[in-house]
């Protein structure tokens, strides 16, 4: 209850909450509000928003409604965000917490590999493997996982390294525990505060990298994804801007929520870095 | 010389990770469908099979896995990165005529970035949780959260379409014949747009990080010893602090340069320019594998050079460093 308090007080953290259930609202009413395929033919091309009552939004260069791809991109830009987060939010931690636990070779070994990870700039990274598997939504989404795991490692890393000595892990070693229920029961309840904070960085950077890969049309086509709208809007960039202009709005405040609420709770679980 | 000797280890230590990333990628392509060899028929119209045959012995593509990847290692060695059949080219010139570009815009863009988020990060530290601070702040929240290509695209629509002040794409002006000071400059125009582009994201985290460690250490004893000595408060801020709070902007340049370059990727291939990272879409699209994997051992190495003299700077404003070993 004073975590929510303290989180509720802060007028930043507010916005972005506000902001996140707005884009929730948006994936969660596409179905309702926008039936049938987004991708399908709706009206007459590049009518301008406001212009045709029937398209709020006005339509792409191909006919198709450019408010229903909105309603229906938001769940690919969450759907992609989250499973990717989660993804790399679990590999780097079993990674970090098991090199921070055992240090030695283990650790040489398991960190050599997060360094080649870190050294491949991640956006080339994420080509070569897309180049490899093909772009789909799930190899997408995977690939976006796979390149975002070394931070959250080391992060779980250093946090391992300064608890694996505390008194608490000992008693648990002198109990008999198993290393495995020390890493995952003891000690990573411990070290979960930086990471869930952590992970609205890492959904962040997933969504503008999905993003971003769509616009290169290295994305799933078949998917109203905002960043494929806007690389279609592309062509028409001279004088239908809007076309790119509305998706990458819906981009920005997708992002701009995600990292407010990330740093709303950093602020709420850590209340004495408040005042800087 | 310490400085250097503890520079030179830590260069030395990353021969294992180029290592491992070489075997990876080279491994990763493996599971590719199709070869070079399959593009290149695919793009002459089709072949027989004993011509296919005779093309995978020439280009070594019959040999088992481990022996190709011990050949590639060896020609890396080298610096042999192979020959780009789309090109019709050695790999490393094909990369050689694209990386001028890249790094051009990436030390324009990280210039820009970094002074600027120097700058306002100082400026919000200064006016900590007033109107000024907050201004900033939400800024670099913004710009955090802009998708860069679309800040670029929108900057078309500003600045090359409605306004006509700047170029919407490419190097320079084609067939001007400029030489001398008038082609930089022509260049530099074009360069506009793409460095503001691929510098938002980068000012964004700079001025945040900037902010933080200014009030960090504007928080120290020897601050309150400078201001207990009557200093003003400009000089406290610009000979005391200043130097301090950089430390960990200089790490953060050198963390960063992988994030840079990839970044260039998607900023190249909206300005058209003829970099390298629009080289490595290229190479995605035409499945040229020689081609990407050499991209990216060039830009691996690249950022290992880039944390070497990182290492260096850092030593620099913190002698600490050198002198400790």
């Amino acid at each position: 209850m004073r975590f929510l308090r303290l989180y509720l007080r802060n007028p930043a953290a507010l916005i972005g909450l506000v902001l996140l259930f707005l884009v929730l609202f948006l994936a969660g009413s596409a179905d309702l509000l926008f039936p049938g395929d987004p991708l399908s033919l709706a009206g007459r091309p590049l009518s301008w928003p406001l212009s045709n009552p029937r398209f709020p939004l006005g339509t792409d260069s191909s006919g198709r409604d450019i408010a229903a791809q909105i309603f229906h991109g938001a769940r690919i830009s969450l759907l992609i965000g989250v499973a990717a987060t989660l993804i790399a939010i679990l590999v780097g931690t079993v990674i970090g917490a098991v090199a921070g636990f055992y240090g030695g070779w283990t650790d040489d070994l398991l960190m050599r590999i997060t360094e080649a990870f870190q050294t491949v700039p991640s956006f080339l990274l994420l080509l070569v493997l897309v180049a490899v598997f093909g772009s789909n939504l799930l190899t997408v989404t995977l690939a976006i996982g796979v390149v975002s795991w070394p931070a959250p490692a080391r992060l779980t890393r250093a946090e391992f390294l300064s608890l694996r000595n505390r008194e608490f892990v000992q008693a648990c070693r002198t109990l008999g525990l198993r290393d495995s229920a020390i890493i995952f029961r003891e000690i990573l309840p411990n070290a979960m505060p930086p990471l869930i904070v952590y992970a609205s960085v890492v959904m962040a950077t997933a969504i503008l990298m999905e993003s971003a890969l769509a616009f290169l049309s290295l994305s799933d086509p078949n998917v109203a994804s905002w960043g494929n709208l806007i690389g279609q809007g592309r062509g028409v960039l001279r004088t239908q801007w809007y076309v790119s202009a509305i998706p990458g709005a819906a981009i920005l405040l997708t992002v701009l929520a995600v990292s407010l609420v990330g740093q709303g709770l950093n602020d709420a679980l850590n209340p004495r870095l408040k005042s800087r | 010389m310490t400085v250097l000797a503890l520079a030179l280890r830590r260069l030395a230590a990353s021969v294992p990770t180029l290592l491992i990333i070489l075997a990876g990628l080279f491994l990763l392509l493996q599971l590719a469908p199709g070869d070079t060899v399959d593009a290149l028929v695919a793009q002459m119209g089709g072949g027989d099979a004993a011509m296919i045959a005779q093309l995978r012995q020439f280009y070594g593509l019959d040999a088992s896995v481990p022996v190709q990847l011990g050949r590639y290692l060896w020609r890396l060695v080298q610096l042999d990165l192979g020959y780009s059949a789309i090109y019709a080219k050695p790999v490393l010139d094909v990369i050689l005529e694209r990386l001028p570009a890249t790094l051009l815009l990436m030390v324009s863009a990280l210039s820009f970035a970094f002074t600027a988020g120097l700058v306002l990060g100082v400026l919000a530290a200064r006016r900590v949780n007033h109107w000024p601070d907050t201004m900033i702040s939400t800024l670099g929240l913004v710009f955090y959260a802009t998708p860069s290509f679309w800040f670029g695209l929108m900057g078309i629509v500003l600045f090359s379409i409605h306004l006509a002040w700047l170029p919407s794409g490419g190097f320079e002006t084609i067939g001007s014949g400029l030489t001398g000071l008038a082609r930089v400059l022509d260049i530099a125009r074009f360069l506009v747009l793409p460095t503001m582009t691929l510098a938002l994201g980068f000012l964004a985290v700079y001025l945040r990080i900037m902010r933080a460690s200014m009030l960090e250490v504007l928080s120290l004893d020897f601050v309150r010893t400078a201001r207990s000595k009557g200093l003003a408060e400009t000089a406290i801020v610009v000979r005391h602090v200043l130097r301090n709070a950089l430390l960990p902007m200089v790490t953060l340049v050198g963390l960063q340069a992988g994030t840079m370059l990839g970044g260039s990727v998607v900023v190249e291939s909206v300005f058209a320019l003829p970099g390298l990272g629009r080289l490595a879409y290229e190479s995605v699209v035409q499945r040229d594998l020689n081609t990407l994997l050499g991209i990216v051992f060039i830009s691996a190495v690249l950022v290992i050079v880039i944390n070497f003299i990182v290492d260096l700077t850092y030593a620099r404003l913190d002698p600490r460093i050198g002198a400790g070993r």
